[in-house]
């Protein structure tokens, strides 16, 4: 499983990287997770349904994520905004 | 003789040398505290050209291994995506759509009718701003505005300010994409119809 984090300037940088199975490795993930989650950021599972249409679902703890997920991607959490005029 | 004039010679280029060296090593410092300087003025201002395409090329990539690949093909050919509203397609009866642009409001319409509902402004800023700018490069937006549309749309659209069409998107202009759009659908279903074989 890999953490990635969208960033301005950088495209996605990894976060951490791991193997859930392995207990070590799954506690750096879960404290990689825990400090994204405190800094604000929104984190999403890419899914894939049986019909094989592309999805997203949020998790808001490192249990919400399923087993098998190869990504988790975090990103700053929506503000509303009127950003400069882009007409 | 021309062991005294070469002697005279190797003399007078190492004064001149040791004149010279004091200018030479001032300009070569002031070179590089210039390049410096640019340097920083770069970082500051956030602002470098290859920096931010080589974050766009990553984006783009990150987007197209996350979204089925016609919403990838359209993205990549049109510019923006379309999402179904309420979480369902349009087989599932989605009465309603969204426009996704990087950037700028995402735009719910009616694809029936192709009548504009609303803008809804949104924004993904990282406030950390790790080069200046809190702006996520073009396509990661678009798939910030997909991920969160696709996992929780009623919370994003709460999240968004909404204003009427026109606010800040012009309308006609939306109104060609839409446009734009139905004509893509229909190449590539002819596309898709002339690759399956014959019977």
């Amino acid at each position: 499983m890999r953490l990635l984090r969208l960033k301005p300037g950088h495209g996605e940088i990894v976060l951490a990287e791991g193997d859930v199975e392995v207990p070590e490795q799954e506690r750096e993930l879960i404290e990689a997770f825990r400090r994204e989650l405190d800094a604000g950021m929104w984190a999403a599972v890419p899914t894939e349904t049986s019909s094989g249409r592309r999805e997203a679902e949020y998790v808001k703890s490192f249990a919400d994520v399923p087993r098998d997920a190869e990504r988790v991607i975090f990103f700053p959490r929506a503000a509303g905004g009127a950003p400069g005029s882009s007409r | 003789m021309w062991l005294a004039l070469g002697t005279a010679a190797v003399v007078l280029l190492a004064l001149l040398w040791e004149l010279a060296r004091p200018r030479l090593a001032s300009a070569l410092a002031r070179s590089r505290a210039g390049a410096a300087a640019r340097r920083e003025r770069a970082a500051q201002s956030g602002y470098d050209p290859g920096r931010e395409r080589r974050a766009e090329q990553r984006a783009r990539a990150l987007l197209r291994s996350c979204v089925d690949e016609e919403t990838w093909a359209m993205y990549r050919d049109l510019g923006f995506l379309r999402v179904w509203g309420g979480l369902g397609d349009r087989a599932q009866g989605a009465s309603y759509a969204y426009l996704v642009y990087p950037h700028k409001p995402i735009v719910a319409y009616l694809p029936q009718t192709r009548e504009l509902l609303n803008e809804y402004c949104v924004a993904f800023p990282d406030h950390t701003k790790p080069y200046g700018s809190a702006r996520l490069p073009d396509s990661d937006d678009v798939l910030a505005k997909w991920m969160a549309l696709s996992a929780d749309e009623r919370h994003l659209i709460a999240e968004a300010n909404m204003h009427l069409p026109g606010r800040q998107i012009d309308p006609e202009r939306v109104r060609r994409d839409l446009l734009r759009l139905a004509r893509w659908e229909r190449e590539r279903a002819a596309r898709s119809a002339d690759s399956v074989p014959a019977a």
